[in-house]
């Protein structure tokens, strides 16, 4: 009996401690006005340290096999490739004129830049650090993702309020569909069926159908205590069962949280200033905002739906990517 | 004298004060109607009113709402605190003090009895407070539940001591009015159970300089504190030197040879 006692004891704190290694994450945020980036340590919600890392950093991503990061240096007018563990810049990549957002393609061995000033999506092979081709889009293209069947390139313009559907094997668009204004983000779900777009005038998030390219549904807000002028979503994530979906209503200082079978707002999370970008935990129990005014990311516990903690990072938090 | 006789007048003391609280059934419901209507009015109109600033023991941003909460609960202990004492001018015009008073126990005693009797009435009104702000998802996590209860029973004694006080220097039931005015309004406004010390800082200094020691701020940061799993030690050892000074004054005003009564020509 005592046996079994000691056993059981020890099976649970070594499960603590596998669960513990597990949300041993990293989250890396581009902090756009202090030319670095910021390194935290979720689970004790403290910054670790900020790294130089060049002029006018926003759009982040890790490679799939997470070693490297890619970060859009937009005032050098390049994308710079970060060893993810020394931060040593391994090399550039030729982005075109200001870069903010990009996509990688699931292989990670392509990745396509948003030139909102030359209304252009750029088309990047990352191992010959060349650019493919330029695909000329709507006016000042902004979202960019790619589906996760690599069938879809999306690129969304915010002044043509257009979402290009751009076909990844000729690179060339085949479809456009005209969305709510200034469309900011765009999201796959899982399955590729479904592509979530946000709108940061109208306030709305829709969703579209990837075989039809229809807008299926739209979705709008309310914040009590809120005007609707500050409601402007931005950043859009959909978790892997399509439970739920999130996003960044940006000046609202909220992230919504949508039942993404039935659409319904289920509720809205109290963040920090001016949310824009999201990402989850790799084990996607995490959701972690960057709020670009108060210069903080918020840590959001899923499980519970509420938001933990704030941990300041820095001046302008922009961008965010999660290394397991 | 031993302690049985200890045993039964404090437990008659505190079934008199329960037994008036249950049987009064408005003075219940009036007593969670002040702080909810705090909380669903007044905290709804300043949803967004405190800016932006993690202070502890908050580790995210907040709403108006959760930040009032500590407040709120302070209040009810405020203006309990201040009924009892307004109870015991009541009994000591009808003569029913005398009767209390004339109990072969030590007066501390009794008054301590007197003190704990309305802080368990008080305590009682906090948790029902508490569940009912639940449903208005103010959720505060489940150990801070349990680490209240001795932050209230410090916070409602001190707050109690500080209303026998005043009792000791009220004659009559009219002059209550004027405790109403010249503590308990001064009190609560210049607290931080409204709004935080940095946010009064930015208006006055001296304002923000009178809530720092203010007991009734200490106490409700205590409250706050306590509510989230985390002890205040500073708050809480202010409590307790108000409390003990509160106390021993009110002691003192309470003894016929010495104290206000006499001065005033007895009770």
């Amino acid at each position: 009996m005592k046996h079994k006692v000691l056993i059981g004891v020890l099976t649970a704190t070594l499960a603590t401690t596998l669960l513990g290694l597990a949300r041993a994450e990293t989250v890396f945020v581009t902090l756009e006005k202090d030319n670095a980036l910021a390194v935290v340590d979720p689970a004790a919600g403290t910054l670790v340290k900020t790294v130089p890392i060049g002029q006018r950093p926003r759009g982040i991503a890790l490679s799939p096999d997470n070693k490297q990061l890619y970060i859009a240096t937009s005032d050098e007018n390049t994308i710079k490739i970060v060893d993810a563990n020394s931060f040593k810049i391994l090399g550039k990549l030729p982005s075109g004129e200001d870069p903010e957002t990009f996509a990688l393609n699931p292989a990670g061995d392509k990745l396509y830049v948003s030139n909102e000033d030359d209304s252009l999506v750029t088309v990047i092979d990352i191992a010959k650090k060349k650019v493919i081709k330029k695909i000329k889009v709507g006016v000042e293209p902004e979202g960019i993702t790619v589906s996760p069947d690599n069938k879809w390139l999306i690129s969304v313009s915010e002044t043509t309020n257009m979402v290009h559907w751009i076909n990844t094997k000729n690179n060339t668009i085949e479809a456009n569909t005209l969305v709510d204004p200034r469309p900011r983000a765009a999201s796959f779900t899982a399955d590729s069926q479904q592509l979530w777009v946000t709108s940061e005038m109208a306030g709305t998030v829709m969703i579209l159908d990837s075989q039809t390219q229809q807008v299926i549904k739209t979705i709008s807000f309310e914040v009590s205590g809120i005007t609707n002028d500050k409601i402007q979503p931005v950043g859009v994530v959909i978790d892997k069962d399509r439970n739920r979906a999130y996003v960044a209503l940006g000046p609202a200082n909220r992230v919504a949280v949508i039942n993404a079978k039935t659409f319904e707002v289920e509720k809205v999370l109290l963040v920090g200033q001016r949310v824009w970008n999201l990402a989850f935990s790799p084990d996607q129990k995490h959701l972690y905002t960057t709020n670009g005014v108060s210069n903080d990311i918020s840590l959001i516990d899923l499980d519970t739906q509420t938001v933990t903690k704030s941990v300041g990072v820095g001046t302008y938090p922009w961008g965010v990517a999660i290394k397991p | 004298m031993n302690l049985m006789h200890y045993w039964r007048a404090m437990w008659g003391i505190i079934g008199r004060e329960l037994w008036r609280f249950v049987t009064q059934r408005e003075r219940f419901i009036s007593a969670l109607v002040r702080p909810l209507v705090w909380l669903f009015v007044f905290a709804a109109g300043f949803r967004a009113a405190l800016g932006l600033a993690i202070t502890p023991p908050y580790e995210t941003y907040i709403l108006y709402e959760v930040y009032i909460t500590p407040g709120l609960i302070g209040m009810i202990q405020l203006f309990n605190g201040m009924q009892s004492s307004l109870s015991m001018v009541y009994d000591r015009e009808m003569g029913s003090m005398r009767i209390l008073m004339v109990c072969p126990l030590p007066r501390w005693f009794l008054l301590l009895s007197k003190l704990l009797a309305g802080t368990g009435v008080s305590i009682l009104q906090v948790y029902v407070f508490l569940g009912i702000s639940w449903f208005y998802d103010i959720h505060a996590p489940w150990q801070g539940y349990l680490w209240i209860l001795p932050a209230l029973v410090l916070s409602g004694l001190m707050l109690g001591a500080l209303g026998l006080l005043l009792s000791s220097f009220i004659k009559q039931l009219e002059n209550f009015a004027g405790v109403m005015n010249f503590v308990i309004f001064p009190m609560f406004f210049m607290s931080t159970a409204l709004y935080p010390l940095w946010k009064m800082k930015e208006s006055s200094a001296f304002l923000s300089q009178l809530a720092q020691y203010n007991p009734f701020s200490q106490a409700v940061e205590m409250i706050r504190f306590a509510l989230y799993g985390q002890f205040n030690q500073q708050a809480c050892l202010y409590t307790l030197v108000a409390f003990v000074v509160f106390m021993a004054a009110a002691i003192v005003g309470y003894n016929p040879s010495k104290g206000m009564m006499v001065k005033k020509g007895g009770g």
